[in-house]
């Protein structure tokens, strides 16, 4: 930020506003800019502070004081522990299959021209752009139809099937500056299909699948509207939550979105220090 | 020879398992779906199929209500994003210089919270007698029956927070393809600086606002999730209908149909949208 203010004008890519009366402009903007950041991280900020209310009786309303108390019987609530379990196994495993499968097919439209591919592509957008809640609800008609019961199981098939696509898009985007000449090199090495594919392609390509596995993941944990109509009686983290509002949510919520949180953010600035690292 | 068949016919292997995949939970339960909603019956004795289409016109009529509020609660809340964003957007493209990732990732973190409780936290932060209003109550700056959980305002304001990262995102990109040197030109050809932003700026960013309200009115429109935490009574979306017909009454066939029609609605709207704008760069806009 400092940079901006005294870099010279003539070096500073031309930008709308610059010059005169363009510094009071940019300046509210710049100001504008840090208050809507504010408004975004502000539910994250009482979030993670009322983890540390000690509060008394049912509401987590005002403050009380600091404790450490609900870190310390983080797992006090065994049904929210066993959500909370839930939640992360299903995101680990759809994450695994999704990003395999969406891997795939991400390899397929950004390498290959074919038939068929406008279909794909149409497919893909259709279920980014559909409603979730159109999601979960014909994906629960399904199971009612085949008379499946819904449970762990159904919750896992409807994360998979909303990330597919996702992780698709995320490696097909990787792949628009590949040089696919390295494969016809290592291929004139005598190299097979799948070792080009293990010690060319897919190191190549490994960025992007790590960050369409963390937008999977991501997205699988935060999963709400999709996994409510194919849960059954099987409980995730936000499901717990959401049930949990009207009687008013235990400080333990608190602590673990709070972890869950900060391990999202760390995780997500190392997979930008690798990307970063990789395009030097 | 041979080689080159495997060749043609390696694309299809690598989208077979995904392409199944979306093939069997998400094309063919649509398709279930709808015959679903042309059955009758209960839970209890069964459904048979009677393709019956009354349900249609019930299903119209009972939640016309809750169908037009969604659409109206989804375009406040849009339009609230594209104004709330667009000015971020352009500062963080134009003036942030190299900590424009930084500014980004700031959007971003709201992502790394549950979208649940987010919503959740809102609710606890405007409680009537929470931390903002309970405060500015014992102060005397608001009247003791002040409220703004169970409102419109608030379940309208929950939607344009938990959406507007997909508002400024695509804006931001569109914003920032745009090569400088046509504002270089622009400002060579003595375009003063309303001109460069309503003339070139506007338009070449146009994509990413389409982009953008895909994104944000879609999910928006359909949301349940702001109506049942901030809202009340009076601002029921299709969503909760949706939901509680299908979870709570078990009304299967009614479900189903207040569902297509709301899929129909938003489908047909969006593929008239992107045939109109390409669909190629609405998609790419729309995942980038």
């Amino acid at each position: 930020m400092t940079s901006l203010d005294s870099a010279p004008p003539r070096l500073a890519p031309a930008r709308p506003g610059g010059g005169r009366g363009g510094r009071l402009g940019e300046r509210l903007l710049h100001a504008y800019t840090w208050l809507i950041l504010l408004w975004l991280v502000l539910p994250i900020i009482v979030m993670i502070v009322f983890g540390f209310n000690d509060r008394v009786g049912k509401r987590n309303n005002t403050w009380n004081g600091f404790t450490l108390r609900w870190w310390g019987e983080l797992f006090a609530i065994p049904d929210l522990t066993t959500a909370l379990v839930n939640s992360l196994t299903i995101a680990l495993l759809s994450t695994a299959v999704a990003t395999t499968l969406g891997t795939l097919m991400g390899l397929a439209l950004g390498r290959h021209t074919f038939r068929g591919r406008g279909g794909v592509e149409l497919l893909m957008f259709a279920n980014i752009a559909a409603p979730e809640v159109v999601l979960g609800a014909s994906l629960l008609s399904l199971f009612i139809t085949m008379g499946v019961p819904r449970g762990y199981l159904t919750i896992l098939i409807a994360h998979i099937m909303f990330n597919i696509s996702y992780v698709a898009v995320v490696v097909r985007a990787r792949l628009a500056g590949f040089d696919s000449s390295v494969e016809e090199a290592a291929r004139d090495l005598g190299a097979g299909p799948f070792t080009t594919f293990r010690l060319v392609t897919l190191p190549l390509i490994l960025p992007g699948v790590l960050s369409g596995a963390l937008l999977a993941f991501a997205m699988s944990i935060d999963e709400y509207v999709i996994t409510t109509f194919n849960a059954g009686s099987t409980l995730t983290f936000p499901l717990w939550v959401f049930g949990a509002t009207r009687v008013g949510v235990p400080p333990q919520v608190n602590v673990m979105a709070t972890i869950i949180f900060v391990v999202g953010v760390l995780l997500a600035l190392g997979n930008a220090l690798l990307l970063r690292r990789r395009q030097i | 020879m041979r080689r080159r068949r495997a060749g043609a016919l390696a694309p299809y292997f690598l989208v077979l398992p995904g392409g199944l995949w979306l093939a069997i939970f998400f094309v063919v339960p649509t398709a279930v779906m709808l015959s679903v909603s042309l059955q009758t019956g209960n839970v209890v004795d069964g459904f048979t199929q009677t393709f019956d289409f009354g349900v249609y016109a019930d299903a119209i009529t009972t939640y016309e209500t809750q169908f037009i509020r969604s659409l109206i609660f989804g375009l406040i809340a849009t339009v609230t994003t594209i104004l709330l964003a667009y000015p971020m957007a352009y500062w963080i493209a134009f003036h942030a210089g190299r900590n424009k990732s930084n500014y980004l990732f700031g959007v971003l973190l709201p992502f790394f919270v549950s979208f649940v409780i987010r919503t959740v936290s809102w609710k606890f932060l405007l409680a009537d007698d929470g931390i903002l209003l309970g405060n500015l109550k014992d102060a005397g700056l608001l009247p003791a029956d002040f409220h703004v959980l169970a409102t419109s305002f608030a379940v309208v304001a929950g939607l344009t927070y938990n959406f507007f990262p997909f508002m400024l995102l695509p804006i931001y990109v569109a914003l920032e393809r745009i090569d400088p040197r046509l504002l270089e030109a622009a400002d060579d050809l003595y375009a003063n600086r309303r001109g460069v932003l309503t003339r070139v700026v506007l338009p070449l960013s146009m994509p990413g606002v389409f982009a953008g309200f895909l994104l944000t009115f879609v999910p928006a429109t359909s949301d349940f999730v702001n109506a049942y935490v901030l809202g009340g009574t009076n601002t029921t979306m299709i969503g909760n209908i949706i939901q509680t017909t299908y979870l709570t009454n078990a009304d299967y066939p009614l479900a189903s149909a207040v569902s297509f029609i709301l899929m129909a609605v938003l489908l047909i709207g969006i593929f008239v949208y992107a045939r109109l704008l390409g669909t190629r760069d609405v998609l790419e806009m729309s995942t980038r």
